[in-house]
Order: structure tokens, then C-alpha cells, then sequence
């Protein structure tokens, strides 16, 4: 049980894959993008075996595997999933061959360098899903930042430079407060264990006991840095700039699956780490989600350049995902964690789908287009089914999670009050301003074969072949979405319950 | 056939992918309409077969339940794909696909040669998908699938020619504004919905009208629950304050505003209502409130109906006074005679869209009455059924929309009091004259058109025959709801099929008054007398004497002006509500929040440590690699002290 090798296998096929790759010649482009895809592939195809493989049913840790790795310290390389890691594996490993297939035409300088970045993106988001051992997860979390920081400075737009740097700034800001909580709690530790530790196990046991004052300013500490990745308002504005510079792929990693390591580490780690601390700060995070719902849809509306649209809007979706972590019902968690999933899925499908009119005009900009219905049929339909997946229309997956995250903020006993769902569910109105808003402005309207646009052409089998995919599971989570709230089911309850018991004193419905 | 319910939603689904997917290259018109077509026909039988075999069980055996799969289970919410058979989800079932058909098939003379031919068809086999998820959900989620499917289809096919101008901007702003007014709408609906799990722990219907019914609740709790379902029946069937984005919708083709606009989508409102009259009728202030607005929605909209040249305008508006009339008849607890009035509704309303397509149809795409005049030698067909939809509209007996119009207003007057009636009666009254007037400018006097441009024709056989069939449906339909007074014995047919549905609220309203059969008929005599009046003055003035017609107009100018401007609704909201929202998002959110004060910081606290390291400048190469290699550095060696200090 302790030695299952599947995880390692998994976070190794994408590190060997970019090792592998420095060995190829430069200016073998093609065959340096067919061996990036066909190793990430295999990495999709392993997670898989993982799913198949996988206890629904059984909420604690699955194919673990430890080993002493720094013994002075007691630090382990200790991994394993359990199906909120699971889910969010999935969509690493999905999103990443996807995003290559995508970048095809659209990198051309520096093809190798971007392969490599891309994989060694793969290993540090598995490895932050999968580590069990706060130590280890600190490793992935910031080894991950830089591969993402080179593909921003490297393959994006004209303000790459400023993007970049604020980018890192902030989250690296973040990381060192969770650095030194980490540091203190493994300290902490050495007392109830008797030994310094830093095994997620230990401290589930350990964290709760800790004074609340304490507590509360480890929570703080560990939520702020969370908080920037998701971004939860006021912490965003990093965000839009990142997205505007960083290349298509880039783009859809950041918001695909970077965001959900924010939310992830509220749920792994701020919950059932720090439980009384936890309740106590959930109406006010809940304030700022809600705040950041309205907010990100409002400026998102107001917003010229598509890619900077569709930034502000994550900022409004991510909103509702930590609304509903913090609601801590059984619905609102299962749906804060399908929304992850969602958003990764929509927000990536628009980000592709802005890549793909990008790379043919130049132009981000709204005011640019118009009327290309005419021309573009496919990417129409395409980009409708993206909008409203994001905008929440029942059938399709964002609905899911959205219900289930306003059903359940509802009816929470830690928040204790209409007034957030009331105000979260004004955000479905504004997601349906900004979004088909910008439809209407690009796709309706009277077509002119303006320079910019006579260049347009369109989604052509190559890109068909990225979008399907996703499309496949826009469906199907909007019509069946127990294939995966099954697999969160046990996960949620049992935080939800390692929290509540811990604070017995308020009572959840 | 009842356990097949659930074709009659496959099928129109499987229309929409086909056209939807293979449509461009099927080209062949025939093979789309029909196929579009078919697939609604075919359902509609399965629909009559399962009314007939519904009607033959004993009245406490009609409800049957067909589940698919289950779609939603988390803790204690669990909902799924199941389709409800009782009825009043076969009698909106009968409606939606039959009168779908009819106007599928006439949608075939209609959009020929459109070269958006199969995506009309895909579309409208979408709505009727939707359409029949809302009507036969056995639960609030799948009916909000529904509601929000039909919204989506509405969006669609209001922009359907998007590349057209429509009055002050593009049908792509009136599909819009559809779709976010809806959402505005829906907002309510889902916080009622959220209401409903916490109060009764489910959201299928028959758990919670069971749990309604049992448990002991405040009335407060019905009554917010009520006030946001409300709120969502607002926005979906245009009442007041949400109505506004109806009359924009008309910028669609005309069989989708027959359809969608006119004889069901905007009547869900009204079905929803019905479906959860044991909640309202647990929440009387509430009841009053919807009788309130729907009172105010059908004056309000008939008064601006006046006054509007547009054909497909002046039927909007219509619509709208007559969806008002629809939630009067719920708020005053009559649940049966508003279903009846959805049902002889659909047959004329749908009827007199459908003519206006035809004439538009045949005047090349001019909708200005006062361009029209004197084209009933032209269009015969299209005239005489046009009159029967306007007689019946008009409340005439013995047309449908006589029995059922009247009913209402009984109601009302019973229920909740002569200013009721009255408001209902002056409504029905300026709904003869405008109806007329809209008939006379149109079919009567002399022409009005350019005769060397305009070559008026009459539709083609695959147009004017749906006509015919709804005008027979337009003069017979109200028979099936013949009040007692009148039948007898046999009492209220549809009343007693409808029944069963409504026993739990009828019961927790206050019965009746005991009124005499005698009030009941003068007060018919009243309302039959003043349309007809209202009728012979809107002839009068627009065939005999137009100079009164402009002669009220200018004596009366500020009033005019004003309803002819829709009393300026949506210039006040734009400037209320929209103008300030964008304003305070562009400046004050974004530029301001944002870009200063949040980015202000950042930026200000990376200056200041420039600032403070200034003498240490040279190790700033200014590099962001740099910096990323040094933090890297700082972190390990951080650790490394950490890992050696214990």
C-alpha cells in the first residue's frame, strides 16, 4: 500500500519526456512537437489507468507510496491521490497534450525550449496534486512557477516582460508567507509527535490542536499565498496581465489549471489543517468571492481585448468555486470542485478559441471583428457553445457546478446567510452581459473584409481535433455529471467533516 | 404511448442534430422542412395518444411518472431526467406540439429560399426540445433546463438574420437584450428554487407540493418563495417590470414570434405558476401581487397597442396585455381558466402572427400599417381567418377567446372585486379597438402602397392552410370550456380535467363567493357589448373618418407621444440602470480599482524597494531571469539553514 508506483510513474513519464527532449537536435521542430505530445499523451493515458483503477468509495489517500527522503528532517517524498488530486490530475494531463496540439502553428521560435517548459509545467502541477508532504508540495508548487514564468517572458506579447515579473512577484510573495507557516508547523509538530514533520498525514492530526489564535495566523498565511493563485479580489490583478502576454498554451495551463491550485490548496490544506480557523475566516473569504464574482464580471464587461475579457471573467468563476469551499456543505464542495474542472474546460475553450482568430488577424480586439459568422461558421458555433458553457446554461457543465455551489452556499451553517447566494447568483446576469455581449459584438453584426479580417479562416481539422475534446466534456458533465461527482463524493464529506468536527461548536446542516 | 413520453422530447432533439449538424449539406429544402416538421407531428400523436389514454383512467390514476436516468445526486439534492405525464403537462404538451407543427409546416412556404434554411429548422426543432423538457419535468432543475433551453432558443432565433439592421441597432442587441432581461428573470427563479430545497429538502415536484400541502410553514417562507418564482414568471412571460425585451423580440423571423413569442415560450410563466399553485395559494399578499401585475401588464401593454404602426409591434404588445390577463387569472386563484386562456391564446395569437408573416410575406418586408390598406382583395385567405382571430381575440361569443377571456374576468369579479373586473373589462375593450384598427389599416380602404413596387400576393397553399386550421381551432376552441352556466350538468370540461391539479390550492384559498348565475351573465353582456362597441369605433375611425384618428392625436399630442414611445421604459432604464452600471464597471472598477489603487500598490511597494536598495543598485541588473535565479537561491539556502540549525 505504501509503495504504489503508479503516481511516481506519472509525474515521471512528462519529467523523462523533457529530459529526453534537451538530447534532440535543434531545428528538428517537427518531430520535437509529435515526441512533446506523444509523451503527454502517455502521461493522459497512465492518469487514466489511475481513474480505472481508483476506490470512489474510499475517501482517504490511494496509491501512496513514501519514502524517507531527507531523514534529518523527517521530510518524505510522499505522494498519492484521493478524488479531489484525482480530478484535477485528469485535467492536468488533459489540458496539456491539447495545449501542444494548440501551439503547433502558433510557436515557431524556440520550439524546443517551449516543449520542455511545457512538460516540466506537467510535472510541477501533477506534483502539486499529488504530494502528501508539505515539503515536497512546496517544491512543485515553486518549481512550477518558473517553466511558467519563461513561457510568459519568453513566447508572449509586448508587455511579457512587465507580466512576467509582476506574475512572479506576487505569487512568489504569497509563497514565502506559506514558506515560513510551513516551517512553523512542522516545528509545531515536533511536540504532539514528538518528531518535526512535515507528512500531511501528522498534521490533520496535529493541525487542529493548534492554539486558535495560532491557527488563525497560520490559516492566514496559507490562504494569502492560495489566495493569489486562484486570485481571489483584491489579489487579481496579476492575472489579466499574465493572460493578455502569455502565449495561447500558456493561457490555457494558467487558467486551466494554475488557478486550481489555489482553490486546491484552500480545500487540501486551509480546511482541514487549520478547522477552527477555517470557520472563523469563512464569512469573510465568502465576502471577498462574492465580492471578486461581481466585481471580475463587471470590469470583465467593460473590457476591449477579448483575451483581457475572458481573464476578468475567470476572476468571477473562481469566485464562486471558493464561495463554495467555504460554504463547506456537501453540495457546495462537490460543486466548487466540478467547477475547477469546468472553468479549466470553458476558459480553456475560449482562450483556445481567441488563440485561433489571433493567430489568423493579429487582433484581440473586440472592436476589430464583427459579423464573422458569415466566414467563420465552425468557430461560431464553437465559440457559442464555450460562451454559454461559461455563462451557466443548464445542459451544459458549468451549470453543474454553479448549482451546486449557490444550492449549497444557501443552505450553509458556516456562512450562515441568504445574503451571499443572493448576491453570488446576480453574477449569472453579468456573466450573460459580458459574454454574449462580446458574442454578439465578434460573430454578429454585418461582415466588412477589412484588412484584418480577410485573412480569416476557418477552425481548420487540426484545431477541430483540440476543441472537440473539450466539447465532449462540456456535454458531458452538463448532462451526466455523476461520471465525476461520484468521485469527489467521499473526498468532500470527509473534509467537510474533519473540519466541522474539529469546531463541533457550530453546527452545519 | 404515456410510456413514451419521452420521444416527444428525443425527437424534436434529434432534429436539431441532424438539420443542425448536416443541414448545410443536405440543401434540399423539402428534406429539412419535413424532416423538422415530421419530427413535431410525430411527437404531437404520441402526445394525443397519451391523452387519450390518460383520460381513460380513473381521475385519481392520470399522473405518471417516466424516468430516463438520474441526472443531479449530491447529499440530499437528487433530481433526474424524468418526464411528468398528468394533466396539465399533457394540456401544454397538446398545445406546444400541436400548434409547433403548424407552424413548422407553414415555417416551410415562409423561410423558402432563406439561406439559413436548415439552421431555422435546427433551431426550431432546439426550442421544442427545450419546450417539452419545461413542460414535462418532474422537477424544478430540469424545468430550469428547460426555461433556460427556451431562453437560449429565443436568443438564437431573435438573431437569427444576424446581419440585419433592427430599428435603432441590429437583432443580434434585440437577441440580447431577450437573453439578459430572461436572466434577470431567472436570477428569481433560482433563488426560489434555492428557497424550495431548504424549506422542503427536495426539488421534485411531487415531494415538495406533498410536503407543501402536509407541513406546517410560515406563511412568510411561502411567501418569498412565491415572490422569486415570480419574479422569474416576469421575465419569461414579459410582465411588468421585465416585459420590455418582448416587443425587441419581434426582430426574429415572424413564425418564431407565432411560436415562441405568442403560443408558448412566453406563456411558461404561466405554466410554472400553475405548477406551484399550492405555493402561491399558501401565499395570499403574494396572490395579490401577481393579480396586480398581470391587471397592470394587459392595460399598460393594450394602451401602448394602440398607438403602434408596426404590425408585429401592435401583436407584441398584444401578447404581452394578454399574458397579464393570464397571471390576473392566477393571482385570483382561477389556475384553470389562465391554462385556458394559454391554450385559445396560442390558437389566435399564433393565428394572427401567422397572418402578419403573410402579409409581410406578401408586401416584401414592410411591417407599417399605414403602408398597408385595402389588401384584403389580395389576400383573401390570410384576411378571412385574420378577422377570426381579431373577432376572437376581441371576445366575441362564441369564439375562444370569448369563454376563456370571460372566465377570467368572472373570476376576478368573484374573487377579488369589481376593480378587477373593471380594469380586465376597459383592457378587453382596448383590445377590440386596436385589434380592429390594426385590421382596417391593413385589409380595408383604399391602398396605401406604392402599386408600381409593391405587387401584394397571397401565401402558398404550405402558408394559408395552417391558417385555416388555426382559425377553425380560433372558433371551436372554446368549447371544450363552456362555463356551467351555460352546459349545464356536464359542467366545465376543461375545469374538470384540469381539476385534480389545482385541489390542494383551491382548498387552501378561500372558497368562492357565492355569487348568482345572474351577475355572471350581466357582467358578460357588459364586456360582450363594450368589444363590439370598441369594434364598430375602430371602424369607424379608421375606414369611415381617419381625420378622428389624427385629430385625437394631435388634440391629445403629450399622451400620444408617450405611447407611442412605450411610455419610455427603456430609455428610463437605460438611463437608470444600465448607463450608471457600465459607467461605474469602466471607471471606477476597472481604471480606478484596478489599474490605480490595486496595481497602484503593487507597483508602488516594487518602486519603494527600488527606492530603499538604491545603494545596493548595481546587483539590480534589472534581469527578472536574475531576480527568479537569486530567489530560487534565497529559498534553498533558506532551507538549508533551517535543515542544519535543528
Amino acid at each position: 500500500m505504501e509503495n504504489n508506483l503508479l503516481i511516481t510513474y506519472l509525474l515521471f513519464i512528462p519529467l523523462a519526456g523533457a529530459l529526453l527532449l534537451l538530447l534532440f537536435p535543434k531545428g528538428k521542430e517537427s518531430s520535437i512537437r509529435v515526441f512533446g505530445l506523444i509523451v503527454s499523451l502517455a502521461a493522459f493515458v497512465l492518469s487514466l489507468i489511475v481513474y480505472f483503477k481508483f476506490d470512489p468509495a474510499n475517501a482517504g489517500f490511494q496509491f501512496t507510496q513514501k519514502f524517507i527522503w531527507v531523514e534529518k528532517l523527517n521530510v518524505s517524498y510522499f505522494v498519492g491521490i484521493d478524488g479531489l488530486s484525482l480530478v484535477l490530475v485528469l485535467l492536468t494531463t488533459f489540458l496539456t497534450p491539447l495545449t501542444l496540439l494548440s501551439s503547433w502553428k502558433g510557436i515557431q521560435k524556440n520550439v524546443k525550449e517551449f516543449t520542455f517548459f511545457m512538460l516540466m509545467l506537467e510535472v510541477g502541477m501533477l506534483g502539486v496534486f499529488v504530494s502528501l508532504d508539505l515539503f515536497l508540495f512546496y517544491i512543485f508548487w515553486e518549481a512550477m512557477l518558473i517553466p511558467m514564468y519563461f513561457i510568459i517572458g519568453i513566447w508572449g506579447g509586448p508587455k511579457r516582460i512587465y507580466a512576467s515579473v509582476k506574475f512572479f512577484i506576487y505569487t512568489m510573495f504569497g509563497s514565502l508567507l506559506m514558506l515560513v507557516a510551513i516551517i512553523w508547523l512542522a516545528v509545531y509538530a515536533s511536540g504532539p509527535l514528538g518528531v518535526f514533520s512535515t507528512n500531511l498525514l501528522d498534521l490533520y492530526q496535529v493541525g487542529p490542536t493548534i492554539a486558535k489564535q495560532i491557527q488563525f495566523w497560520m490559516f492566514a498565511a496559507f490562504a494569502f499565498s492560495f489566495a493569489i493563485k486562484v486570485p481571489l479580489f483584491p489579489l487579481h490583478t496579476w492575472l489579466p496581465d499574465a493572460h493578455v502576454e502569455a502565449p495561447t498554451a500558456g493561457s490555457v495551463i494558467l487558467a486551466g489549471v494554475l488557478l486550481k491550485m489555489g482553490t486546491y490548496g484552500l480545500i487540501r490544506f486551509c480546511l482541514p489543517l487549520f478547522p477552527q480557523a477555517a470557520i472563523a475566516f469563512a464569512p469573510y473569504i465568502s465576502v471577498l468571492a462574492v465580492i471578486g464574482i461581481i466585481y471580475g464580471a463587471l470590469v470583465a464587461m467593460v473590457q476591449k481585448d477579448m483575451k483581457k475579457l475572458v481573464s476578468y471573467s475567470s476572476v468571477s468563476h473562481l469566485g464562486f468555486v471558493v464561495l463554495g469551499i467555504f460554504a463547506m456543505t456537501q453540495q457546495s464542495m462537490q460543486g466548487a470542485i466540478i467547477q475547477m474542472v469546468n472553468h479549466g474546460l470553458s476558459t480553456g475553450a475560449l482562450f483556445l478559441l481567441v488563440g485561433i482568430v489571433y493567430e489568423r488577424t493579429h487582433s484581440r480586439e473586440i472592436a476589430d471583428y464583427g459579423g464573422i459568422a458569415k466566414v467563420v461558421p465552425l468557430f461560431s458555433v464553437a465559440f457559442m457553445v464555450a460562451s454559454l458553457s461559461s455563462i451557466g446554461l443548464p445542459g451544459l457543465n458549468g451549470f453543474i457546478g454553479e448549482f451546486l455551489i449557490l444550492i449549497g452556499s444557501f443552505k450553509s451553517g458556516v456562512l450562515n446567510s441568504w445574503w451571499f447566494t443572493a448576491f453570488a447568483a446576480s453574477g449569472v446576469i453579468f456573466a450573460a452581459v459580458y459574454m454574449l455581449w462580446m458574442y454578439q459584438r465578434v460573430v454578429f453584426g454585418e461582415y466588412h473584409a477589412t484588412p484584418k479580417l480577410e485573412h480569416l479562416t476557418d477552425l481548420n481539422a487540426r484545431e477541430m481535433i483540440v476543441l472537440i475534446p473539450i466539447f465532449i466534456f462540456i456535454v458531458w458533465i452538463g448532462i451526466y455529471p455523476g461520471t465525476f461527482l461520484k468521485l469527489t463524493d467521499a473526498v468532500s464529506a470527509s473534509i467537510i467533516h474533519q473540519v466541522t468536527t474539529a469546531s463541533s461548536s457550530i453546527l452545519l446542516k | 404511448m404515456t410510456q413514451l413520453i419521452y420521444l416527444t422530447v428525443l425527437l424534436p432533439l434529434a432534429g436539431f442534430l441532424i438539420n443542425g449538424i448536416f443541414g448545410s449539406r443536405i440543401k434540399n429544402e423539402k428534406i429539412i422542412g419535413w424532416l423538422g416538421s415530421g419530427t413535431i407531428g410525430v411527437s404531437f400523436l404520441i402526445v394525443v395518444g397519451a391523452f387519450f389514454e390518460t383520460i381513460a383512467l380513473p381521475t385519481d390514476q392520470r399522473q405518471h411518472i417516466v424516468t430516463l436516468f438520474n441526472w443531479l445526486s449530491v447529499g440530499s439534492l437528487n433530481v433526474s431526467i424524468a418526464y411528468q405525464v398528468d394533466q396539465l403537462s399533457l394540456t401544454m404538451a397538446l398545445i406546444v406540439t400541436g400548434v409547433g407543427f403548424i407552424i413548422h409546416v407553414y415555417s416551410i412556404g415562409y423561410m423558402h429560399g432563406d439561406k439559413g434554411f436548415w439552421r431555422f429548422f435546427a433551431y426550431l426543432n432546439l426550442f421544442i426540445f427545450a419546450m417539452m423538457n419545461l413542460i414535462l419535468a418532474d422537477n424544478f432543475v430540469l424545468l430550469f433546463l428547460g426555461w433556460e433551453g427556451v431562453g437560449l432558443c429565443s436568443y438564437l432565433l431573435i438573431g437569427f438574420w444576424y446581419d440585419r439592421k433592427f430599428e435603432k441597432g441590429t437583432t443580434g442587441d434585440a437577441a440580447k437584450k431577450a437573453f439578459i432581461v430572461n436572466r434577470i428573470g431567472d436570477f428569481g427563479f433560482l433563488l426560489g428554487m434555492f428557497l424550495i430545497f431548504l424549506t422542503f429538502n427536495s426539488l421534485n415536484f411531487n415531494e415538495v407540493f406533498t410536503r407543501a400541502n402536509a407541513l406546517n410553514i410560515s406563511t412568510t417562507v411561502y411567501s418569498f418563495i412565491a415572490l422569486f418564482l415570480f419574479i422569474g414568471a416576469t421575465g419569461k412571460s414579459a410582465q411588468i417590470p421585465l416585459f420590455v425585451w418582448l416587443p425587441d423580440a419581434m426582430a426574429g423571423p415572424t413564425p418564431v414570434s407565432a411560436l415562441i413569442h405568442a403560443a408558448t415560450m412566453v406563456t411558461a410563466g404561466v405554466y410554472m405558476v400553475a405548477r406551484c399553485s399550492i405555493i402561491f395559494a399558501s401565499a395570499p399578499a403574494i396572490m395579490t401581487v401577481v393579480a396586480v401585475i398581470g391587471l397592470l401588464t394587459a392595460l399598460f401593454a393594450a394602451t401602448i397597442g394602440l398607438v403602434q404602426n408596426d404590425i408585429k409591434k401592435v401583436l407584441a404588445y398584444s401578447t404581452v396585455s394578454q399574458l397579464g390577463y393570464m397571471f390576473l387569472a392566477m393571482g385570483v386563484g382561477a389556475f384553470s381558466a389562465g391554462i385556458f386562456h394559454v391554450m385559445t391564446h396560442a390558437f389566435f395569437k399564433a393565428l394572427l402572427f401567422l397572418g402578419a408573416g403573410s402579409v409581410i410575406h406578401g408586401m416584401h418586408d414592410e411591417q407599417n400599417i399605414q403602408k398597408y390598406g385595402g389588401l384584403k382583395k389580395y389576400m383573401p385567405t390570410t384576411y378571412k381567418t385574420f378577422l377570426v382571430a381579431a373577432i376572437a381575440i376581441s371576445g366575441i361569443p362564441p369564439l375562444a377567446g370569448f369563454f376563456s377571456k370571460d372566465e377570467i374576468l368572472w373570476s376576478a369579479y368573484a374573487n377579488a372585486g369589481f376593480i378587477y373586473w373593471f380594469i380586465g373589462v376597459v383592457t378587453a375593450l382596448l383590445t377590440a379597438f386596436y385589434m380592429f384598427r390594426l385590421l382596417n389599416l391593413t385589409f380595408e380602404g383604399k391602398h396605401r402602397f406604392d402599386e408600381h413596387h409593391v405587387h401584394p400576393h397571397e401565401s402558398p397553399k404550405l402558408m394559408t392552410i395552417p391558417l385555416i386550421v388555426l382559425a377553425v381551432l380560433s372558433v371551436v376552441g372554446g368549447f371544450i370550456g363552456i362555463p356551467e352556466i351555460f352546459s349545464g350538468e356536464h359542467g366545465n370540461n376543461f375545469h374538470s380535467w384540469l381539476a385534480p391539479i389545482f385541489s390542494d390550492s383551491q382548498i387552501r384559498l378561500a372558497q368562492y363567493g357565492s355569487h348568482t348565475h345572474f351577475e355572471e351573465i350581466l357582467l358578460m353582456v357588459i364586456s360582450v357589448v363594450g368589444a363590439a362597441s370598441s369594434i364598430y369605433l375602430a371602424r369607424y375611425i379608421y375606414l369611415k373618418n381617419q381625420k378622428v384618428a389624427e385629430h385625437t392625436a394631435s388634440k391629445f399630442k403629450g399622451i400620444y407621444k408617450i405611447l407611442l414611445n412605450k411610455y419610455y421604459v427603456d430609455e428610463a432604464y437605460n438611463k437608470a440602470i444600465i448607463q450608471p452600471i457600465f459607467r461605474t464597471s469602466e471607471s471606477l472598477l476597472w481604471k480606478i480599482t484596478d489599474v490605480k489603487l490595486i496595481d497602484g500598490l503593487v507597483n508602488g511597494t516594487a518602486s519603494l524597494v527600488e527606492l530603499v536598495s538604491g545603494k545596493v543598485r548595481k546587483i539590480q541588473t534589472g534581469v527578472a531571469q536574475t531576480y527568479a535565479v537569486v530567489m530560487m537561491l534565497g529559498i534553498v539556502a533558506a532551507l538549508f539553514w533551517i535543515i542544519f540549525s535543528l
